[in-house]
């Protein structure tokens, strides 16, 4: 039989490619998602202003409809705001500085989060449950409520922003990793390697981690995403990221004021970049979920 | 947590240079400082604090002037209004919907239904409150953007509810609000409903010959609403924490936007109130929903008896 298997063997890899395009959706997603974070990369060279460098913006320029010309000479495709910015080139900006705290933020709750429930998993007694209970105790929290407090208390910025961010969210990564662990760490491959008599250390993160790893993707995915939102929300509420530090929130924010004057594309369009960023991470998410999930597999 | 959150907040910015007249003299400005206790060292400020806690006293607002309990208490009625109407459109328009996403699983509108609500979960309460306002209030012009309607007294109760002018001001933040949960209560009653659809009482109660509706009123209905019941319980406290950005946007009167105005003009006293009183309404309602629960589900009382 395992000659049989052998003629048909591909590797995981290869495995998970195949299955992940199974679905022309998510396929999509991840392409429109390379192309963002590729736009965003790109922005010093592919916009027709730097909006931050106060020499190359007119206040003359101010309030433009879509499609107007700049005093420059360019057109401004999607007009531009109150100070005078090209909306397309803040818009590629507000990307880098949102994708910088989502990603951050999203990669350090998963590193301490995956660290904490590990730990949980792999010590036992009272430590686990001391660990556990902190994290019951903040998941029945909303994150926007934590966040908020946070902030109150930190003040803000971006460095303090990806910290209220990863208090908000480690929890996540923590309780899922202490789950998976523990039902590893019962296998008998987790017991033939500490029977070998292999440290502690090498037994958790060669053996028992690895093979905690498909969930931890996948919540990755969406929590970053759930990050690069919340993010957005605080900014919008005036109490995220300041204006030196423009994300797409902060854009938004900056619209509202002449949303009543039908003004509408300076929240709508960078609304539009968060909305697409954010749907196109979950979908991949999604995706990753259903072929990750080791219940689902055929 | 009173102590993470008073020393904590206490320890952003200094108020006295928001608070005073910059052309102030340096005794006004000694004076004023001594007036809000912020002279005393900040153990001492905690004592105080604890103290004041004891009797029910937050301290003083530094902007208003007025008892900060006293300023939570009295925006309060606005944000619970909206939290409560927008439980109620999360019920009235999520079950119909679910149930019908979850016994017509294969028709196009089921899909779309299903497609809806997963853009409920992920769009961004803000944007979406942004965008209602440039339809409905900007473009068309039939609902007013911003603020909470005229009010009336009805049972004693003063609510926007009585009010025409109050409900068109309501309508907006309340559905903005809803919308995650309205998403949530579609895949919850789908889920329950496609589950219970395979179990042996609904199988009976069809073979039995009864009549569609009570198989799905009475039957089903009974079966799938104890989860829904239990989360939404749960998300009534989500929804006055969120309440927070729907509040901003629709500029609407409550506790949420009293937050955020004295986070930004630095009114430590009211961030520290409205942080513990929001911590103590969560552990209230899950303290409720438990029991309730138990009280719903016979299940669970009979397993605790059990063990």
């Amino acid at each position: 039989m395992s000659q049989a298997a052998g003629l048909l063997v591909e590797t995981p890899l290869q495995r998970f490619r195949a299955e992940f395009r199974e679905s022309k959706i998510a396929v999509a997603a991840l392409l429109v998602l390379a192309i963002i974070v590729l736009l965003a990369l790109l922005a010093p060279w592919i916009t027709p202003q730097n909006p931050y460098d106060l020499a190359q913006v007119d206040v003359l320029d101010g309030k433009l409809k879509p499609g107007s010309e700049a005093f420059a000479g360019y057109t401004m495709w999607l007009g531009s705001d109150g100070a005078g910015r090209d909306l397309y080139s803040a818009i590629l900006y507000g990307l880098r500085v949102s994708l910088t705290v989502g990603l951050a933020a999203g990669f350090l709750a998963l590193v301490i989060g995956t660290a904490i429930g590990l730990i949980a998993a792999y010590s036992g007694g009272r430590t686990e449950s001391l660990i556990m209970r902190a994290v019951d105790i903040q998941l029945s929290f909303p994150a926007v409520l934590i966040a908020l407090m946070l902030v109150a208390i930190l003040g803000r910025g971006i460095d303090k922003i990806i910290i209220a961010l990863v208090a908000a969210q480690w929890a996540y990564y923590a309780r899922t990793v202490r789950a998976t662990a523990l039902v590893e760490s019962a296998k008998e491959y987790v017991e033939a390697a500490r029977c070998l008599g292999l440290s502690h250390a090498r037994v958790v993160f060669r053996h028992v981690l690895p093979n905690c790893l498909a969930p931890l993707i996948v919540i990755g995915t969406v929590q970053t995403a759930s990050a690069i939102a919340l993010e957005s929300t605080l900014s919008f509420l005036g109490v995220g990221l300041r204006q030196t530090e423009p994300s797409l929130g902060v854009l938004i924010s900056n619209g509202f004021e002449y949303m009543m004057s039908g003004r509408y594309w300076i929240s709508f369009f960078p609304g539009i970049a968060l909305l697409v960023t954010i749907v196109s991470i979950n979908l991949v998410g999604d995706q990753l979920r259903d072929v990750l999930n080791p219940r689902l597999k055929r | 947590m009173s102590l993470i959150v008073f020393f904590g907040v206490n320890v952003i910015g200094d108020p006295v240079d928001m608070l005073i007249n910059p052309e102030a003299d340096q005794a006004e400005i000694e004076r004023t400082i001594r007036a809000l206790g912020l002279d005393k060292p900040i153990h001492e400020q905690y004592l105080y604090f604890l103290k004041g806690i004891g009797s029910g006293d937050f301290g003083k607002s530094f902007i208003f002037g007025e008892p900060a309990l006293k300023l939570i208490l009295h925006h309060m009625p606005a944000t619970i209004e909206l939290a409560l109407v927008s439980l109620i459109m999360a019920i009235i328009l999520g079950i119909p919907l679910g149930l019908y996403a979850g016994l017509f699983p294969e028709r196009r509108s089921s899909r779309l239904i299903m497609a809806g609500s997963i853009l409920g979960f992920s769009l961004p309460t803000f944007w979406v409150g942004l965008m209602m306002i440039m339809l409905f209030a900007v473009h068309l012009g039939w609902l007013p953007s911003t603020g909470r309607g005229d009010t009336a007294v009805f049972l004693g109760i003063e609510s926007s509810l009585w009010t025409r002018d109050g409900l068109s001001h309501l309508f907006m933040p309340a559905l903005n609000l809803a919308l995650t949960n309205i998403s949530l209560v579609i895949r919850l009653t789908r889920a329950g409903v496609r589950e219970a659809m395979h179990q042996d009482y609904i199988k009976f109660a069809r073979a039995k010959g009864l009549h569609p509706r009570r198989v799905i009123g009475v039957h089903l209905m009974k079966n799938i609403l104890i989860p829904i019941i239990t989360v939404l319980g749960l998300e009534f406290g989500s929804l006055m924490a969120f309440s927070v950005v729907t509040e901003s946007i629709f500029a609407w009167p409550g506790m949420g936007k009293l937050l955020i105005d004295s986070l930004l003009q630095l009114d430590r006293p009211v961030v520290v109130a409205y942080l513990m009183i929001i911590v103590l309404f969560f552990v209230v309602i899950n303290l409720v929903v438990d029991i309730l629960y138990s009280v719903l589900d016979p299940r669970v009382r009979l397993k605790d008896q059990g063990s």
